[in-house]
């Protein structure tokens, strides 16, 4: 039963309405859920106490997907069945993940094509978003049967460098797991709003999160309580992941050099690493023990193997403060999120670099959820409304491409969220009445270096010279860093206009086909769905007649039956072949010549009711 | 004819009481509401009405009208934790059934 609190005397304290609404940390490694209860909010634990969900699946054939620490736990017993660090995968193809992962432990499913990779599992081929769906859904039920209800909202946290194809598998996902999103907020800014920096009046914040998988560096800026995203950098490949393999190539280096014969499998290795990892957090020295062989490994070890590691990442810190053109006196505070900054060598490092001690304190595994279970209290309503203000930023340029393969940018990279913006354009040679817009994202001058996002086109330009067309192309980017865009030509009003889907999940040849095929059939749509409408009106207007007539049909004189009849075969006719017009037409035409049978029935009937009734009867009854 | 209280209730009854600064005790009762017909009232008391009657329990006042105590004679009052709500819990031999978010009952 639900739990109750004592009330005062006659329940003059209404219970305040409270909306079950969570944040959630998707995250490479582990992933978490936060809700607000009662004071503040907090992350939700399972059943065992833990928080961290291992963002790990295991499938078995027929059965229910098993989520976390027991799917971790067969990792190395069944690598094939058991996916780990599926946010990778998000809005990536198998080309580019075959790249940048030399060891995969799993097969791709080859009926799958290059842009829409998926794995093969004892329970079918899966793809990332239903794997990042399962674990969604583990997270929900958590949620729900701490919380007591069911979830009517959540906030889930993306790192801020994803880009489009990224954050819509993202939302994919969490509907696929029966969420709705009420936002996707980006991770630093969900730091900033769990430190609650909102309070403070102003300052400049450098959020650095490296986590499982991926890592990021954001600079916000505060003024007067509003957060505004200046820059953001990172790499979507880049995290404690690596720190581990790292570790287990070393490890394999040092058992070769030893003389061992016998190999590890490299998930044993990976395991071995990360636990050596976890303890050179707190300690300085570590043993590691494995096939009746003994190593040491310690934090100088550590910092000497992952320097370049650590280098980049503070690269990164440096091209974030350039592109929102501040030094290093200008930052007030360092955030450290992701459980990768528990290391003291990365903990040094970025205090070295920006000459403060980063903050640490709330737990750099939580910290993101708590804030995105902030978020989504406002904004399902919980909270007022004008506690906080986020503003989030663009992380790559968005543009089209234009003649000669140019890219033309027309949302610059780290503009702030949501935006629209226009341009124009014009047609390239006399007559041309086609005009392809194909949508890029990326940093790059040549559309063969950006990623391709979409492709539609805008047809019917009036025939002109060339240049004398305007196409006016907008860019609209919503507070979730979703993009669409709008194509018209101005003198005539042509309007082609898209929700830019991803190209990752469906190959750009499949969303042009698709939407050539959604603009040619439209107007043949239309006709078939008012043929349909007209079609079930005439039948119910015969149903009707043929029952008036089966019933009262001594009314009618023999004149009267002809023309009825006609008008009915009529109908009957064109329904079956007509537009919608004639058959509109037929209707009517039926409906006209049936009014004076219809006023006649309603004679009668009226008649026969009020036969035997005196009128003061009839006038009770109406009063 | 009775109605009992657990010790960690009694307890926060009390407490809350303390915390409130006046009230003779609590109120249990029986209101008709809800998708399964009845939901439990459970309020301080600062005044007694005529029929009312006081169970005291584990040093805390429960008082109950003539005509819910029909409904949940029997019943033993808890206080529980799930997860990160709390607050109190009847058990009510006389409940049949629940509806799905627990808030009513039907005998």
């Amino acid at each position: 039963m639900a739990l109750l609190q004592i009330q005062e005397p006659g329940g003059k304290i209404a219970k305040p309405l409270h909306r079950l609404a969570v944040g959630i940390d998707l995250g490479t490694t582990n992933s978490l859920v936060s809700a607000s209860c009662g004071g503040g909010v907090e992350t939700i634990p399972d059943n065992g106490g833990e928080h961290l969900l291992p963002s790990v699946v295991y499938y078995q054939k027929d059965q229910p997907a098993l989520v976390g620490s027991e799917a971790k736990a067969l990792l190395v017993e069944d690598s094939m069945n058991t996916v780990a660090s599926i946010k990778r995968f998000l809005g990536k193809s198998q080309s580019e993940l075959q790249a940048e992962h030399a060891y995969l432990p799993f097969e791709f499913d080859p009926s799958r094509s290059d842009s829409s990779p998926a794995i093969m599992t004892a329970d079918g081929s899966k793809d990332a978003v239903q794997v990042s769906a399962d674990i969604l859904s583990e997270l929900v039920q958590r949620a729900e049967t701490c919380l007591k209800g069911p979830l009517e909202g959540a906030v889930v946290t993306v790192p801020a460098y994803f880009n489009d194809a990224q954050r819509q598998q993202t939302k994919d996902a969490a509907q696929l797991a029966g969420l709705k999103v009420l936002r996707l907020l980006n991770e630093p800014t969900a730091a900033a709003v769990a430190y609650g920096l909102d309070s403070e009046d102003q300052g400049n914040v450098v959020v650095f999160d490296l986590g499982g998988g991926t890592f990021d560096v954001s600079l916000l800026s505060l003024k007067k309580g509003v957060f505004e995203v200046l820059a953001t950098a990172g790499d979507t490949s880049l995290g404690g992941d690596d720190i581990d393999h790292i570790i287990a190539d070393w490890l394999a280096a040092q058992m070769h050099e030893a003389g061992q014969s016998e190999t590890l499998p490299k998930a044993r290795l990976l395991q071995l690493a990360n636990s050596a990892k976890h303890q050179l957090s707190t300690q300085d020295t570590v043993q590691i023990a494995a096939a009746g062989w003994t190593t040491e490994l310690d934090n100088k070890k550590l910092k000497q193997l992952t320097s370049e590691l650590v280098r980049r990442t503070i690269n990164t810190c440096r091209r974030v403060l350039r592109d929102a053109s501040l030094a290093i006196e200008d930052i007030d505070n360092v955030i450290m999120v992701g459980g990768s900054t528990r290391m003291p060598i990365v903990r040094d490092a970025v205090a070295e670099f920006f000459g403060k001690p980063p903050l640490t304190n709330i737990d750099p595994d939580k910290v993101v959820a708590v804030g995105a279970g902030i978020q989504a209290d406002v904004l399902i309503g919980n909270k007022s409304a004008n506690s906080f203000l986020l503003l989030d930023v663009n992380p790559l340029s968005l543009g089209i491409e234009t003649m000669g393969e140019l890219v033309e940018k027309i949302i610059p990279r780290n503009t702030s969220i949501p935006v629209a913006k226009a341009q124009e354009f014009t047609t390239f040679k006399d007559g041309q009445t086609v005009m392809s817009l194909h949508v890029v994202q990326g940093e790059r001058e040549l559309v063969a270096d950006c990623r391709s996002l979409a492709r539609f086109e805008l047809r019917e330009i009036p025939a002109m010279v060339a240049g004398a067309a305007k196409v006016r192309v907008t860019f609209q980017v919503d507070a979730d860093g979703l993009l669409s865009v709008t194509a018209e030509e101005t003198s005539s009003g042509k309007k082609a206009e898209i929700q830019v889907k991803p190209s990752y999940g469906l190959e750009s040849s499949v969303i042009e086909e698709m939407l050539q095929a959604s603009h040619e059939n439209a107007q043949a749509d239309m006709e078939t769905r008012s043929i349909k409408e007209a079609q079930l009106d005439a039948r119910q207007l015969l149903d009707a007649i043929a029952n008036a007539i089966a019933i009262d049909g001594e009314l009618l004189s023999e004149i009267e039956v002809q023309k009825l009849k006609g008008a009915i075969t009529a109908l009957e006719n064109i329904m079956i072949s007509g537009s919608s017009v004639e058959i509109n037409a037929a209707t009517e035409a039926l409906n006209l010549v049936s009014s004076d049978f219809a006023a006649k029935r309603m004679d009668l009937h009226i008649a026969n009711a009020l036969r035997g009734e005196s009128i003061d009867a009839v006038e009770k009854q109406t009063d | 004819m009775a109605i009992s209280i657990s010790q960690t209730a009694a307890q926060h009854v009390a407490d809350q009481l303390a915390d409130r600064g006046h009230g003779i005790g609590i109120r249990v009762g029986v209101k008709t509401t809800g998708c399964s017909g009845m939901a439990y009232v459970l309020e301080f008391v600062d005044k007694l009405e005529v029929g009312d009657q006081i169970f005291e329990e584990q040093g805390v006042k429960i008082i109950v009208d003539p005509k819910s105590l029909v409904y949940i004679d029997g019943t033993e009052m808890d206080f529980v934790k799930q997860g990160v709500n709390e607050g109190f819990e009847f058990r009510n031999p006389n409940a049949k059934g629940e509806c799905g978010c627990g808030e009513s009952f039907s005998i």
